[in-house]
């Protein structure tokens, strides 16, 4: 498996907190590393530009507004993460084909189990690869 | 000359940078600009048919160049140009 995702302990429960309150829609946001370390250390909680329950997209001005504040935090975007309402945590095709940067981190949250399941992976030139996520 | 600055995924085509200096007066120029300076960057900013691509947001400053006058959208000396990624799924 490759190597962990290192996610802060407070980004992860505001991710998923962001995610239920998304329902019955699709939650979505942006993710932002330490750029020496990959630790996941801000996340962005944004609209559903697509308020849809199957699909989700960014708004691009959040995607904007982000990217300046991690700049100014010293961070850098590393990722985005959005809810599977009613499926497993894995990427969907959509999903696998839409991927912006190879660079990035997939985390997807599964609400469709009865209480949240978070992975992550990464998407390079369409494969599938999960990550482990440790937290701290 | 107004400042571009690069999502992370072409960063790579422009030596690791976030912001590169650009040159041109519309934004069609200062795609042009960078595709001839960078060229790891032809072919992902605009279509052959010199559009912008569909998964590439474009931003003067504070505002969309879609609700503005796209790639016509005039850029001044100080202007922020920020390519963006389209960032969706399912």
């Amino acid at each position: 498996m490759a190597e962990p995702l290192r996610l802060d302990r407070d980004v992860y429960l505001q991710l998923v907190a962001h995610c239920y309150d998304g329902l019955p829609m699709e939650g979505c946001g942006l993710l932002a590393a330490e750029p020496d370390t990959g630790r996941v250390a801000r996340c962005y909680p944004t609209d559903n530009e697509a308020a849809s329950a199957r699909v989700y997209t960014v708004p691009s001005r959040a995607i904007l507004r982000a990217d300046r504040d991690a700049e100014e935090r010293g961070l850098v975007l590393a990722g985005v993460f959005h809810s599977h309402t009613h499926t497993t945590a894995y990427p969907s095709p959509t999903d696998v084909a839409q991927a912006p940067d190879p660079t990035w981190h997939y985390v997807i949250v599964g609400l469709g189990e009865g209480e949240p399941v978070v992975r992550s992976y990464r998407i390079v030139g369409g494969t599938v690869a999960e990550e482990p996520i440790v937290l701290g | 000359m107004p400042a571009v600055r690069l999502p992370t995924v072409l960063r790579s085509h422009a030596g690791g940078a976030a912001v590169v200096e650009a040159d041109g007066e519309t934004i069609a120029d200062v795609l042009a600009f960078l595709e001839a300076t960078y060229p790891g960057l032809a072919g992902q900013l605009r279509t052959p048919e010199g559009t912008a691509h569909r998964f590439v947001n474009l931003y003067v400053d504070d505002d969309d160049v879609r609700y503005l006058d796209g790639l016509a959208t005039k850029v001044g000396a100080g202007s922020e140009v920020s390519i963006l990624p389209a960032v969706a799924g399912g």
